[in-house]
């Protein structure tokens, strides 16, 4: 089963653009980033710059609007993640255990979606979409 | 944390630690036996003193540690062995003092030949190849032996039987623990593959049972794969054995329909397919070949399989290539099955009467006499070729040989559908 591991650096909501990690701790985290590599568990790995590079878009009554970061009303913003695949919630938990994090960090761990978690008349109405995102086969 | 709490948390710690912990020991004792023994020493150790104490902070060391004492308790009962072994108590007390508990410690281990040591022996080809998957699992996956039964549909006990016995014939046979060189590598490497394969096919092929752990046993080869892939980085074939894993897995979702009913390749909803088996497929290929490893019957099979995962579509399909592809393995390890397979692709790229007159050439071939494939074959491309008659016997024929329920009323019904 897959996790993610989402990283969750306090402070880094209101982080000026550009901010990047230290050199030192990228070293750190990227022992422990060859940990979960050489074990096999690791998928997937990304870190993100911070909101205040980003934007937000709101649906709020029923009509897109953008507002550009940083969101005033965020109090946690990720960091980055990790995408592992792992035998259950607590290996997946030892692993987030190990991260070297420094204490201002939180890791969320959240397990992935599986189509065989949902019922069948869920599963059927997401193939159906799937079908529709397929591009149509009698264009050459 | 209540007990239970606990009890899973050291199957996870077991889980991620045990292959490190059994191949450190193993280096020390020289016997999987009593490697394994004490690493479960320390783990039934675990049990009993973290609900207490709580979790430590470095629980890999802690494991080693109790693991080391229990290897020295050991040595130490045995009166009669007690001056042979002195010298080797006095080198284990000593890898204890110096044992750290830092959490950074725990980063720094490097990851050592132990483990790919002990990745050779537990695939070691004087076993059989049950023996080879079952101490695989158990070794080097962290699998308890109840797991490993179930996910092979077979009694706990002979599953058991089988990990004792493949110990036994270990030891007497002196194998040593050590990672093979010069020309036995390839011999020993070729084994090691063959494992990890197996295991993955086992869980992939849609065999009977909706045994929920098969398709674990998917992510445990992966899982393997990618170990062996950080261990032996320089080794094409591992790679390209990965990637073969990856793309095929890149499918699971798609091969079967809502109730069960498998579905052919080309009919697939690509949709389905996982991007990120794809992608960690196509990279870990295009390292094999790099490599200078583009031949190797592994990194064939997954240059097939990253034709299928490039076509966005099952028109968009490179057929030519994959036919190349297939001539390509057909020489490196000439197989009939192989060429079965190389006719199906000749005939998407070149028509049907190409791929007709290589399925042909296979009939007198014994290996395929009972191999229901090839009529079925046959029959597709006769009827696309209008030869209704003879395509309907070759169905037939096919549906005659099969064992599968669902797949010999498929083909009974297109036996039907010939004119």
């Amino acid at each position: 089963m897959r996790f993610m591991m989402l990283m969750i650096p306090k402070g880094y909501e209101s982080a000026a653009p550009g901010t990047l990690p230290e050199a030192d701790a990228v070293a750190t985290m990227m022992k422990y980033n060859e940990a979960l590599q050489n074990a096999g568990v690791l998928l997937a790995l990304d870190g993100l710059h911070p909101p205040s590079m980003g934007a937000r878009v709101h649906f709020a009554g029923g009509k897109p609007s953008v507002t550009d970061g940083p969101f005033a009303e965020a109090k946690e913003v990720l960091g980055g993640y990790w995408m592992i695949e792992v035998k259950s919630r607590e290996e997946a938990i030892a692993w987030a255990m190990r991260c070297p994090a420094s204490d201002n960090e939180v890791i969320e761990i959240r397990q992935v979606m599986d189509m065989a978690d949902f019922p069948e008349d869920v599963q059927q109405a997401a193939a159906g979409f799937d079908e529709m995102r397929q591009p149509a086969r009698d264009v050459p | 944390m209540t007990a239970a709490d606990i009890q899973r948390t050291v199957g996870a710690v077991w889980r991620i630690e045990s292959p490190r912990l059994i191949a450190g020991l193993m280096r020390l004792v020289r016997d999987l036996g009593i490697a394994e023994e004490c690493a479960q020493d320390a783990l039934v150790a675990a049990l009993e003193h973290w609900p207490a104490s709580g979790v430590p902070d470095n629980p890999g060391a802690w494991l080693m540690a109790a693991a080391k004492r229990r290897a020295i308790d050991r040595l130490r009962r045995d009166q009669l062995l007690m001056r042979k072994h002195d010298a080797l108590v006095h080198a284990l007390e000593e890898t204890l003092e110096q044992a750290s508990f830092g959490a950074e410690a725990a980063l720094d281990d490097p990851f050592d030949d132990d483990l790919l040591r002990l990745v050779f022996v537990a695939c070691h080809p004087l076993l059989s190849t049950e023996a080879r998957v079952a101490l695989t699992l158990r070794l080097l996956g962290g699998l308890t032996t109840e797991e490993i039964a179930r996910a092979f549909l077979v009694p706990e006990p002979t599953i058991a039987q089988r990990i004792v016995r493949a110990k036994r014939s270990l030891a007497e046979k002196g194998v040593p623990f050590e990672v093979p060189r010069g020309d036995a590598l390839g011999e020993r490497l070729a084994s090691v593959l063959e494992v990890l394969y197996l295991i993955f096919n086992e869980g992939y092929s849609a065999t009977a049972g909706e045994d929920w752990m098969r398709p674990a046993l998917c992510e445990d080869a992966m899982r393997l794969g990618r170990v062996l892939a950080g261990l032996m980085p320089q080794e094409p074939e591992v790679h390209g054995l990965l990637a073969l894993m990856e793309l095929q897995a890149s499918r699971a979702q798609a091969r079967t329909d809502a109730d069960g009913t498998p579905v052919l390749l080309l009919d697939q909803n690509r949709a389905r397919w996982d991007r990120l088996l794809i992608g960690r497929g196509l990279v870990g290929l295009a390292r094999a070949e790099k490599l200078g490893g583009a031949l190797g019957p592994y990194a064939l099979q997954a240059a097939i399989a990253a034709c299928h995962a490039r076509a966005a579509t099952a028109e968009a399909t490179d057929w030519p290539r994959i036919a190349a592809l297939y001539a390509e393995l057909a020489r490196v390890v000439p197989s009939p099955v192989v060429e079965l397979n190389r006719a199906v692709a000749v005939a998407m790229a070149a028509g049907p009467q190409a791929g007709l007159d290589i399925a042909d050439a296979l009939r007198e071939t014994p290996a395929l006499a009972h191999y229901h494939l090839l009529p079925a074959v046959r029959g597709d491309l006769l009827a696309k070729l209008g030869r209704g008659a003879e395509a309907r016997s070759a169905f037939e024929e096919a549906a005659a040989l099969t064992r599968n329920v669902r797949e010999r009323d498929l083909l009974l019904r297109r036996a039907r559908d010939c004119a």
